[in-house]
């Protein structure tokens, strides 16, 4: 145990646990949001986010860009690669609900039904880009990491003390905030979101109501989608890397921020995931790496034990946090 | 011992019996179980003499069903001793998800420590046992005897079982679920961080066998050997299962999955059930791992991953859960399947998935139903069905 | 069940037999709602008291709290001298109060049989250890011997587990139940198949079988016809002469008048009168409880 690890470096410690909570948080939305309104832990959206790093790659591919690339390319390539992956996930997100838990919907399926119909979701996805596709497209495919290239140099901001803050940390936290507080409005503001609130609070009585609950429903796959999406483009600016199976952890450590926030409580997700980030850094400076993963799992099983309710209350269906 | 009376056959419940695959049934669950004693003995040990054969099945065109018809094929004696293995696991995860109804997606814990138990104390080369032999000078080469180490599994699996469950078996159901996947990973991260205690990622050789009858009985390549001693293990936990679920206990059970609160009123303490059916379930998947440790000889972390997990409750849920017998098929389809058809084995996930899915969707009650359960999911859809109508 | 007659204790005339059950200045509130305000009653050994009141006066709220479903937030609930409120529910049974649910709570997915044969379980002993190895055994009586020859000669040497008996004298006396309360002939139909009248019976045959003192009806008539109310009538008395006591709640007068010892009324969480039916019938309060205060207009 090396307190003094932790101590030395606290600043950039405690910069690169909220870089990588920023995404966690983004992720978690996904998963509250469907819960809040489902009920139901969509095993699924981790593989939503990982269709959304191989959406990168594929726009950055077909543009060409890489590390040389001028300026005006470089914001182009980011925007379309943003919007992209986006669009994709939602996409995904959209189909799995289609294809997968609506039928099961219908049928009024109890809830080990639907989590046994979400892990093989999960896995087939996970297959097609791990073996599939391989076998019709070759490579990148496969089963083996792949590189993408990020465009976005990683430089120096500006130095705050002996603490290094660069240009990726500051987009990847920011962009996780604005995006998060774009859905904040749009959930708390809108006609739509007030369908979502209420569905998520009483599905029969916002039924009568004339909220069409299918509806709802796919928009909030879309949403949660969506910020997956855009969590999977930071993921690529910070770690340059994908793989078939990638979604895993991270989808894991997501959920952890989301329950650890208050599963079903939007602003919860962005706390949980930002704490969840620290704790994880500081738990690597302080013991080693490999107890980086097993934190999150302690966390989720500490939380879930001795309060389940998440450190801001489930609340969907509530305005406030 | 005529403790078990046949149970009286129920009236047909107006053609919503769906037998296997949704072929119109036989009732042969039915006509067995309405048989007397005397006509069940024989057809019992007609199968299990047949399931004792197998290994030496060469009768075609039986032998079709074996795995080492070509050359790259696995080992048949040890395919069988995988599927009887998991067929072990899907009883005890049958009795926490089937009958007690909780949602349990972390059992490769108690399967990792039934195997790192006897790993643990019962090799030589274990860090726990060389320094046991060290303190008390008890000379090179000493571990706990096998037999020995069963106990000691069983009873680190029951204390997991209980300290988990303690706390969450009064969550919600999914909530159960993700703390349990949550504690089959601390499991295996844990084996594979505390090198003091489990060797870290390079595992621990040297697992005990089983005392034998004769030389090498239990070497590594007589798997049709291990595949007897599993299937009489089977066997037995079979015959224990049965008569708690046909027991007091197991109408507990079904009365808490039915309306807890309800069962709670009526004298049934639900905490204390679900407890020990955590507990049953937690003894037979640590059976399943020492089993399986013993065999392979040798444990290392990788081999206790989350997916695992996963493939447990599917086995269980597509199989049928509520019952033994679907949950046992489900184990021997999982285990079987990919093993015959090896050749294909990049794709196996994939169609593995892809079979989850559809199942689910199609056929939500598993392939070999409970009677109780295929009538819970009619039950289920009609509800939804006036809902959707009614608004 | 035990036959016990009862002599200076009756209760026909709310006479001064012991309390079996105090509610003692029970005070329930759910946030700021005050389901109950400072309750007090008590249930008689062998009466069959009736608790009732305009809708939403917390008659079953009050149930729920005897039962141990809700805990009070002040007051206390005294079963036989000991106190039960904030008890589990599973141990309010095993002190000997049982209940049955406004909206029929059974086990759809089990027959009537093994309904009633859940409340059975609740007095036996067998747990999981048990079940599996059938250890504790007892000498067994010449009539308790299984009839094959082979198991007969064992459980000569080796007794019969507990298990057994008690599997056995679990299905006796839920036959028993079922025929009481007059259900027997579909003892085997599973429960959601039931008809009304037979599902409310069975409820209560059920709760009968975990062999309580006090059995606590809740609306046990809602939806009867008047032959199957005055059937229920002769059961609810049926069920004190044989050594019970029972607290009901009824909407339904004529029920509750003919039946009933003595009747308390709440509304709105308020104990507003308690007595004699027939005191309680002509009670101004009681009236206006129900009917509403008469329009000053209309008066004059």
């Amino acid at each position: 145990m090396d307190f003094n690890a932790l101590i030395d470096n606290l600043g950039g410690h405690t910069l690169d646990g909220l870089t990588r909570g920023s995404i966690y948080a983004l992720v978690a939305l996904g998963y509250t949001m469907v819960y809040g309104v489902l009920r139901l832990i969509n095993f699924a959206h981790s593989e939503v986010f990982m269709v959304g790093t191989w959406t990168v790659l594929g726009v950055y591919t077909v543009l060409g860009v890489g590390a040389g690339t001028g300026m005006g390319m470089v914001i182009v390539a980011t925007l379309l690669a943003f919007v992209a992956a986006a669009v994709v996930s939602a996409s995904v997100a959209l189909a799995v609900e289609r294809i997968a838990y609506r039928p099961l919907r219908k049928k009024n399926a109890p809830p080990l039904i639907f989590l046994i119909t979400a892990i093989g979701c999960s896995l087939v996805l996970v297959e097609v880009f791990g073996h599939v596709l391989k076998v019709f497209f070759g490579p990148p495919f496969g089963r083996a990491p792949v590189n993408v290239p990020s465009p976005i140099q990683t430089a120096t901001l500006m130095t705050i003390g002996d603490v290094r803050i660069t240009n990726t940390q500051v987009f990847i936290i920011l962009g996780a905030v604005l995006m998060m507080f774009a859905l904040d409005q749009f959930v708390n503001r809108s006609r739509l979101g007030r369908g979502v609130r209420a569905v998520a609070q009483d599905p029969d009585t916002a039924a009568l109501m004339g909220v069409n609950q299918d509806r709802v429903i796919m928009l909030v796959f879309i949403l949660g989608g969506a910020m997956a999406g855009v969590a999977a483009l930071l993921f690529t600016l910070q770690f340059d890397i994908t793989k078939f199976d990638i979604g895993f952890i991270i989808g894991i450590k997501a959920f952890t921020a989301a329950v650890l926030g208050g599963i079903g409580n939007l602003r919860g997700a962005l706390v949980g995931g930002l704490l969840l980030g620290i704790v994880e850094v500081y738990a690597s400076a302080v013991f080693s790496s490999n107890w980086a993963d097993v934190t999150a799992f302690i966390v989720l099983v500490l939380v879930l034990m001795f309060r389940p309710t998440g450190l801001l209350g489930e609340s969907l269906g509530k305005a406030r946090a | 011992m005529s403790d078990n009376k046949a149970p009286v056959a129920e009236p047909a419940d107006e053609g919503r019996k769906a037998g296997f695959l949704g072929l119109p049934s036989l009732g042969l669950a039915d006509r067995f179980s309405s048989l007397p004693l005397w006509a069940k003995l024989p057809i019992v040990l007609l199968v299990v003499s047949f399931a004792f054969y197998l290994p030496n099945l060469t009768i075609l065109p039986f032998a079709y069903i074996r795995t080492d018809l070509t050359s790259g094929g696995s080992d048949w004696g040890g395919v069988l001793f995988l599927v009887v293995i998991y067929m072990i696991v899907a009883i005890g995860l049958n009795v926490v998800i089937g009958l007690a109804g909780l949602l349990d997606l972390g059992y490769i814990g108690f399967y990792a420590l039934g195997a790192y138990s006897v790993a643990i104390f019962g090799s030589p080369s274990s860090p726990v046992t060389q320094k046991i032999a060290e303190r008390f000078d008890l000379g090179e080469g000493w571990a706990v005897p096998f037999v020995a180490c069963i106990p000691i599994a069983l009873g680190i699996a029951l204390a997991a079982g209980v300290t988990l469950g303690a706390p969450t078996l009064r969550l919600r159901g999914d909530y159960l679920a993700i703390v349990t996947m949550g504690f089959g990973e601390i499991i295996r991260i844990l084996s594979r961080n505390v090198g003091s205690v489990t060797n870290g990622s390079a595992g621990i050789i040297g697992v005990p066998s089983p005392p034998e009858p004769s030389e090498n009985y239990f070497s590594s390549i007589e798997s049709a050997h291990w595949y007897w001693l599993a299937l009489v293990v089977l066997i037995l936990l079979i015959f224990l299962t049965r008569r708690l679920e046909n027991s007091r206990v197991g109408r507990g059970w079904l009365a808490i999955r039915e309306d807890e609160d309800a069962a709670a009123v009526m004298g049934v303490n639900a905490f204390k059930f679900k407890l020990w059916a955590f507990a049953i379930g937690a003894s037979l998947g640590a059976i399943a791992g020492l089993l399986f440790a013993s065999k392979q000889a040798y444990v290392e972390p990788t081999g206790f991953a989350l997916n695992l997990s996963f493939l447990f409750v599917a086995m269980v849920v597509i199989g049928g859960s509520g019952n033994m017998v679907g949950a046992m098929l489900g184990a021997f389809l999982i285990t079987y399947l990919p093993e015959r058809f090896r050749e294909f084995q990049d794709w196996r996930p994939f169609a593995f998935g892809v079979a989850m899915v559809m199942v689910m969707v199609l056929r939500p009650q598993g392939l070999v139903p409970s009677r109780r359960r295929a009538r819970e999911f009619a039950d289920r859809k009609h509800e939804a069905e006036e809902a959707a109508a009614d608004v | 069940m035990s036959e016990q007659t009862l002599e200076s204790g009756t209760n026909k005339s709310g006479g001064n037999s012991e309390a079996l059950l105090v509610v003692d200045n029970v005070t329930l509130r759910f946030g700021g709602v005050v389901a109950l305000d400072e309750v007090a009653f008590e249930i008689r050994k062998g009466e069959i008291l009736g608790l009732i009141g305009p809708n939403g006066a917390g008659k079953t709220t009050c149930f729920n709290v005897m039962t141990g479903v809700y805990t009070p937030t002040s007051g206390d609930i005294r079963f036989d001298g000991t106190k039960v409120s904030g008890i589990k529910p599973h141990k309010i049974n095993a002190l000997g109060i049982a209940r049955t649910f406004q909206n029929i709570r059974l086990f759809p997915e089990m027959t009537a049989m093994e309904n009633v044969m859940v409340g059975a379980d609740a007095r036996h002993k067998t747990s999981v250890v048990g079940a599996l190895f059938r250890l504790y055994r007892v000498r067994a009586k010449e009539h308790e011997l299984p009839e094959n020859p082979l198991a007969r000669s064992f459980a000569k040497v080796f007794g019969v587990s507990r298990h057994t008996l008690e599997e056995r004298a679990g299905r006796k006396k839920s036959m028993e139940m079922l025929r009481f309360v007059g259900i027997a002939d579909r003892a085997h139909e599973l429960a959601r198949n039931l008809p009304y009248g037979y599902q409310r019976r069975l409820e209560i045959a059920r709760a009968l079988a975990t062999e309580p003192k006090l059995l606590c009806l809740d609306e046990p008539a809602a939806g009867f016809n008047p032959a199957e109310k005055a059937d229920l009538m002769n059961l609810i008395r049926r069920i004190r002469d044989s050594g019970l006591t029972v607290l009901l709640i009824e909407h339904d007068m004529k029920l509750v008048m003919g039946v009933t010892d003595r009747l308390v009324v709440l509304e709105f969480g308020q104990k507003i009168a308690e007595g004699l039916p027939a005191e309680v019938a002509r009670n101004p309060k009681v009236i206006a409880a129900y009917l509403g205060e008469p329009d000053d207009a209309a008066q004059a």
